[in-house]
């Protein structure tokens, strides 16, 4: 049991006098990406080696959460990143094991190694690739719940939320609603049964930033939903994940599991009164049952529909009782708030987008994976810093931000900071951090039908605008696309995408027109020449270019 | 998988509460824990409302209900939406009225709403609708679903190419009879109201053949049996009945 952050220290210390026996440490990543193109032998295999050179007590090697370059798997990091190998494969064991301390493999070595890896801040990824998500000393020894002791020991209650409010942070599932306010809100509701509730539905075509974050390092959650309960009177947890992620499940129950077992989760955590208990509850994959209060109807075994707000989950949330409900990443960023202080990331960002940002940088870019950038980095940076600029000689055309819900923005917005306010500005959403990069041979009305499809096919069908809309909307820009339009059919598409946001029920409906509304404003060029010359400037529609 | 409304009544208003607004320009007072929609018809003013009905649970899906709310950029379905004091609302702006046009357009143009061969003809709520909203085309192409009839009920018949997926009957099935027949299946575009575990209406063992959908269904996607189109208006005096039923339950 840890009671005294005396004991947090003597799990840190003894961590540290582990890590020390070891001359070297061969990190490899275990997250879903990596896992898949065969990261799991390759960890064997590098055991094997060491153990076979008899190196088992001075080489280290460990299984760790994500490193970031997806693309480039299995990722294996030497020596805390001091060399980088990408495409690992079982049989590199020996070559890898032999440049210990000597020169490293050139032909496995990360091509993105500098600007990727350097140019990014971490805080909510500060521990993935470093730490072995599956052992919570690892995460005490990284300062790991020593936020959550702060809090419990020396702040009272609306210390916590003033914190919280202080540093900015906004919510990083999508809205960027401030954390202090939604907080202060539940904290206040007069009701002596509140709960706690970590949305980990993710659901946007191609983003993984919440699933890595749990799969890498599921603590840094768990101690950010701690401190939350305890700061808004809470005392039960729900972490909402899909079942379409199975290993960040796995680590999450595991995490509980020892979380629990050391009394940073129950009753009378660190010898105070605070209670705190954690429930993971499976989303069945349905987008948008990670619309809050459908979530909320799902976790209370209703069929996972929004209803309309108000009332707000805050004030009539989970059982009707005042609910928090954050993104895994506003809670990841909970805990080094507490533990650094407001003004430390404050300090990070924008004057309005406070701290960093992850992004699941994809699409058409070198360098494609997970980064962590200071909120205000500008969209150049990312795609051609740190992702590398754009592969096969081709030239950008857009980069896609918010998934489904927001929008395509074009080459001369390249240089505006990426913050809430910014990419609103243009038509698109910051979203939960998916970042679609695309090339010039892409159609972008052909990228509006396919952003349209995937809201058509997970409108939940509850309210007319968007069930009957978006597949109206998505039938017109299929016929665009095929080169049988009409100008008529055009207007009926402008009308139609303002009816279906401005009366839809939820979020899903209202931002569906998003990616529809900015390629029409960036790249109406390209409605044209489909509707009037029977043509797809990008050649890429194959029906609209018989035409021709 | 049970329905989507939550049970209860919304506890965090508080119907001691009494407070005065606008609608439309006229002064209305109201309680707390009446909706903008109630305390308009209490005043005479006419809302167009599909999904609502007097004693069954809101959802606010249809979104013909739409309102403004000064000062607020957002349009708020009246049925869920209640006043705050000093709230101004306008029912009948030039552009709420074009938006509950064009949402009525997309209904029609969802499933197969050809009146001429409908037995409800003449007592049907979309129809209805259209009439009031002045509706006498529409500019969305048709998507023409081929659904199946069902007739294997002794009594009732469901035909799901008139439905409107109000789901007044998934509500009063389980709400007011208790029995929980009907529920919806699917979702988006494809969303089908369906019987117990998606079976013909003449198999299921939970009906109780009351018939409460039946008098519910606003359009003719729930019929009884051999009734022409003259015959089949349905009981309206049924509603009242069941907001009744509705308030002794919730005194329990
Ligand atoms: C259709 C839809 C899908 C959503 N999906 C997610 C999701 O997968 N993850 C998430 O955190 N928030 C999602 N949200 C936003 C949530 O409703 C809610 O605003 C968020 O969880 C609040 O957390 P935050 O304040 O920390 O951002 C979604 C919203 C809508 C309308
Ligand atoms: S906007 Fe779409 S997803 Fe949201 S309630 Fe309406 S039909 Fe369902
Ligand atoms: S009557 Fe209000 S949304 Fe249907």
């Amino acid at each position: 049991m840890i009671l005294h952050s005396e004991d947090l220290h003597r799990i840190a210390r003894d961590e540290q006098d582990r890590r020390d026996g070891f001359r070297h440490q061969v990190h490899v990543c275990m997250a879903a990406g990596c896992l898949s193109c065969g990261s799991g032998e390759v960890k064997q295999a590098l055991e094997a080696e060491v153990a076979r050179r008899g190196l088992a007590g001075r080489c280290q090697v460990k299984g760790v959460g994500c490193l970031g370059l997806c693309a480039a798997g299995p990722l294996v990091a030497v020596d805390d990143g001091a060399t980088r190998y990408q495409g690992v494969q079982a049989a590199d064991a020996a070559a890898i094991v032999d440049a210990l301390g000597g020169s490293p493999v050139e032909r496995l070595r990360c091509s993105g190694d500098m600007a990727f890896f350097q140019r990014q801040t971490r805080i909510v990824t500060e521990n993935c690739g470093r730490i072995d998500p599956e052992r919570i000393e690892e995460y005490i020894a990284a300062a790991g719940y020593h936020g959550l002791h702060r809090a419990l020991t020396g702040m009272s209650r609306q210390e916590v939320i003033d914190e919280v409010g202080h540093s900015g942070l906004r919510g990083r599932g999508g809205a960027g609603f401030p954390a202090g306010l939604k907080w202060t809100a539940v904290a206040k509701a007069g009701d002596s049964l509140k709960f706690v509730i970590c949305n980990a539905d993710e659901g946007d075509p191609g983003a993984f930033m919440d699933r890595s974050v749990l799969e890498s390092d599921p603590h840094r959650v768990i101690e950010g939903m701690a401190i939350a309960g305890y700061a808004i009177g809470a005392s039960q947890g729900f972490i909402y994940v899909r079942a379409e992620y199975p290993l960040a499940v796995k680590r999450v129950r595991h995490a509980l599991a020892q979380a629990e077992r050391l009394g940073l989760l129950g009753n009378g955590i660190f010898h105070t009164p605070f209670t705190f208990h954690i429930k993971v509850r499976l989303g069945a994959g349905a987008f948008v049952c990670g619309e809050e209060t459908a979530l909320i109807a799902s976790i209370e075994g209703r069929m996972g529909r929004p209803r309309p707000r108000p009332p707000f989950p805050a004030e009539f949330g989970l059982w009707e009782h005042p609910t928090l409900i954050n993104n895994v990443e506003t809670f990841a960023n909970v805990a080094p708030i507490i533990r650094n202080g407001a003004a430390w990331f404050s300090a990070i960002g924008t004057e309005k987008s406070r701290g960093t940002k992850v992004f699941a940088l994809a699409g058409k870019v070198v360098n494609t994976g997970l980064i962590e950038v200071p909120m205000g980095t500008t969209l150049r940076d990312i795609v051609f810093e740190i992702g590398g600029g754009i592969p096969g000689g081709r030239r950008f055309k857009a980069v896609q931000t918010g998934g489904p819900s927001g929008g395509c923005i074009p080459s001369q917005f390249l240089d505006m900071p990426v913050d809430y306010e910014s990419l609103a500005q243009v038509g698109s959403i910051m979203g939960s951090g998916g970042m679609i990069v695309i090339d010039d041979s892409a159609c972008m009305v052909d990228v509006a039908r396919f952003f349209m499809e995937f809201c058509m096919t997970e409108s939940c069908g509850k309210c007319v605008p968007c069930r009957v809309g978006t597949r109206q909307i998505h039938d017109l820009l299929a016929r665009i696309t095929a080169g049988q339009a009409t100008p008529a059919d055009q207007a009926t598409l402008e009308d139609l995408c303002d009816l279906v946001r401005h009366t839809s029920l939820c979020g899903l409906g209202q931002s569906s027109p998003n990616p529809v509304l900015t390629t029409l404003k960036y790249f109406r060029d390209e409605y044209h020449a489909h509707i009037h010359e029977r043509r797809c400037l990008a050649g890429a529609c194959s029906a609209a270019g018989e035409v021709v | 998988m049970s329905p989507e409304f939550p049970k209860k009544v919304r506890s965090d208003l508080n119907p001691s509460r009494v407070l005065t607004f606008r609608i439309d320009g006229r002064d209305v007072s109201a309680r707390a824990d009446e909706s903008i929609l109630i305390v308009a018809r209490q005043n005479g003013i006419a809302i167009p409302t599909l999904c609502h009905l007097d004693g069954l649970s809101e959802r606010g899906a249809c979104r013909l209900c739409i309102v403004e709310i000064k000062g607020s950029a957002r349009l708020q379905p009246a049925c869920v939406t209640y006043p705050r004091q000093d709230m101004e609302v306008v029912t009948t702006s030039e552009r709420v009225v074009a938006y509950r046009r064009k949402i009525l357009e997309l209904l029609f143009t969802e499933r197969n709403h050809v009146c001429s061969v409908c037995v409800s003809n003449g007592h049907c709520e979309l129809q209805d609708l259209a009439v009031e909203l002045g509706v006498s085309h529409v500019r969305y192409p048709y998507l023409y679903p081929g659904y199946p009839v069902d007739a294997s009920h002794e009594r009732f018949c469901v035909d799901h190419n008139r439905c409107v997926l109000c789901l007044r009957c998934v509500r009063v099935c389980d709400e007011i009879e208790g029995a929980h027949t009907w529920d919806v299946m699917g979702r988006g575009i494809t969303s089908q109201v369906i019987i117990d575990l998606n079976q013909p209406w003449g198999t299921s063992e939970t009906c109780t053949s009351c018939g409460k959908c039946v008098q519910v269904c606003p359009t003719g996607a729930l019929t009884e049996k051999g009734r022409s189109v003259a015959e089949i208006s349905r009981r309206r005096r049924f509603l009242p009945y069941l907001q009744m039923m509705r308030e002794r339950r919730d005194e329990r």
